[in-house]
């Protein structure tokens, strides 16, 4: 097993380490690339965007999906766990219809409500991402916590343990790998939806995009979706490293 | 020592336990057996509150568990189910730790007991202290589940049918270890199981459910002979009775004692329907026994072994 094992493993750390090679050159290098998209886009005066710099975008981008993924990741597994216990078992018809709800409502309608409620600005973006990105997590937390065989509960009862003990020692590192897939998906979505969330003020990568789809500029289009595009490569990439790392004492 | 008095279970409109009450001694090896939905699991999971009652009290040592914190209680025993449920995420060494950890035991010492038990069950440490379970065939699975158990040097030991998935070598090992684990360690244990002859090799004392009911509790050689009801007779079987009579009986019991004879003796201890084979593969009628200490203890004749005794034949005692 070793031996097949390695391969895919060193692949997916080129991948990882490529992707970061690209973010990083595209991020920092796109104003050197300026003479490129002058010469793609002859009928540009301005073929570059300059009116905020590519590295400031990035981390507000990142900070934007960082933020939403940890406020859906604390409230989603939160009740996740909650409707998985024997106290909360009643509200989880309930909270599944939200989550769902959460992601069935385009996030432009999240949005359009939150502004006059919130003003322009990061606000209304954070929650409309949040939103969204809780059905992934709170499905895959019940997903999860439901896969820890039933013998394994009773033999953790059986044996003495407490509740806390049977959730962080037992069910949560048994049902880690279905938990890290959820919030794998949640981040990817929030990666590309935080995009549309320069509409309403946030500073996202998709600032350039939407300028530039306002003002037929295409070059401005490509410049900020190249970078999304290489961030999602790059994040995708860790979460399967992170997920090797997780499931490794079941592939020994 | 453990006290049912007048305990009741009910799921819903189903009595699973009905006005059930037994004492078992400090020590003593007790089998429950029944059908399925008897009512011998759920009898079982009261004695650690993982099923509370609706009636009755449940004493250990003269102490209401109902008074008892459930973790505190659980941790005083061992607990073995048919489908182990070793945690999957930890080492062998980390699995069987888990209630001295539980306990705060300090870790040298955890360590030495782990050690200590998985030679007991017959697993090298050196190769299965650092393994994880699914490494590992249902038997050894299933004796790192006894050890697990056994960690805290429980004075009770509760088993729901630890051994019936094995396959039927195994099986037998893993009652003959358990059997020796018992008489060297003194603990009481509440084993549950369908299997008669499982039932009639292992306990000092087999209680018979039906419907939620307490049937019959009683020595295996009464089990056997005075059956309390045709259910009880259902369960022992008609087949291979009369092995089965002699299987609950050892060749000490039975032997000649001023008696000797020459030839490969055989321990004071075998079951008799063991000294049966062993005459029928030697072709002989009779065989020096020794006892504990490899000393003579006189012989055993063939027709000791169908010499009538109370309550000696199959029809006997069943009214």
């Amino acid at each position: 097993m070793t031996g097949t094992g390695m391969a895919p493993r060193e692949f997916l750390t080129d991948r990882l380490m490529l992707g970061l090679v690209a973010l990083v050159a595209l991020v920092l290098g796109m104003p050197s690339l300026k003479p490129l998209f002058a010469t793609l886009f002859p009928r540009l005066d301005r073929p570059l965007y300059e009116a905020e710099s590519f590295v400031r975008l990035t981390l507000d981008h990142m900070a934007l999906v960082g933020l939403s993924s940890l406020a859906a990741i604390l409230l989603g597994g939160s009740a996740g766990i909650a409707v998985t216990r024997p106290w909360g078992r009643e509200f989880r018809g309930l909270l599944e219809t939200v989550a769902t709800m959460g992601q069935t409502f385009p996030p432009v309608a999240v949005l359009a409500l939150a502004v006059p409620v919130m003003g322009f600005g990061p606000e209304p973006a954070l929650i409309a991402l949040t939103l969204y990105a809780l059905l992934p997590v709170v499905e895959n937390m019940v997903a999860g916590l439901d896969g820890v065989p039933a013998p394994v509960l009773d033999a953790a009862h059986g044996l003495g343990m407490g509740s806390a003990e049977i959730l962080f020692r037992v069910e949560l590192p048994l049902a880690a790998p279905v938990i890290l897939a959820g919030v794998r998906t949640a981040v990817i979505i929030n990666v590309g939806t935080a995009a549309i969330a320069s509409t309403v003020g946030a500073k996202t990568l998709g600032l350039p995009i939407i300028v530039g789809l306002n003002g037929s500029n295409q070059a401005y289009v490509i410049q900020g979706a190249l970078i999304v595009a290489a961030l999602a490569v790059v994040i995708d990439a860790g979460f399967d490293r992170l997920a090797g790392w997780l499931t490794r004492w079941s592939q020994r | 020592m453990i006290d049912f008095e007048r305990v009741t279970k009910r799921f819903g409109s189903w009595t699973a336990v009905d006005t059930v009450s037994f004492t078992v001694a400090e020590g003593e090896f007790r089998v429950l057996i029944g059908p399925s939905g008897s009512g011998k699991s759920t009898v079982l999971r009261m004695i650690n509150r993982l099923i509370p009652a609706d009636e009755g009290t449940i004493r250990i040592d003269g102490e209401d568990i109902a008074a008892l914190k459930p973790e505190a209680l659980r941790r005083r025993m061992g607990y073995v189910i048919q489908s182990v449920g070793l945690f999957p995420h930890w080492t062998v060494e980390r699995n069987i730790a888990t209630v001295p950890g539980l306990l705060g035991w300090p870790k040298a010492r955890i360590r030495d007991r782990v050690t200590e038990l998985l030679e007991l069950l017959n697993l090298d440490p050196r190769r299965y202290r650092g393994a994880f379970p699914h490494q590992l065939s249902g038997g050894q699975q299933q004796r790192v589940g006894v050890a697990r158990a056994l960690a805290a040097e429980p004075r009770i030991l509760l088993m729901d049918e630890p051994f019936s998935a094995l396959d039927p070598i195994t099986r037998t090992s893993l009652q003959t270890e358990l059997s020796a684990i018992h008489h060297r360690t003194g603990t009481t244990v509440v084993f549950v199981t369908h299997d008669m002859d499982e039932a009639l090799r292992l306990g000092d004392s087999i209680a018979v459910m039906d419907h939620g009911r307490l049937i019959q509790c009683a020595t295996p050689l009464e089990i056997l002979t005075r059956p309390a009801s045709p259910l009880v007779r259902d369960l022992v079987g008609r087949e291979e009775w009369g092995l089965k009579r002699l299987a609950v009986e050892t060749v000490g019991d039975r032997a000649r004692r001023q008696e000797s004879v020459t030839g490969e003796p055989l321990a004071a201890e075998t079951p008799l329907h063991r000294a049966l084979s062993e005459m029928v593969a030697r072709g002989t009628e009779r065989l020096p026994v020794v006892d504990g200490d490899g000393r003579p203890a006189g012989v055993l004749h063939l027709s000791d072994l169908v010499r009538p005794v109370p309550g000696g034949t199959a029809s006997g005692g069943t009214a």
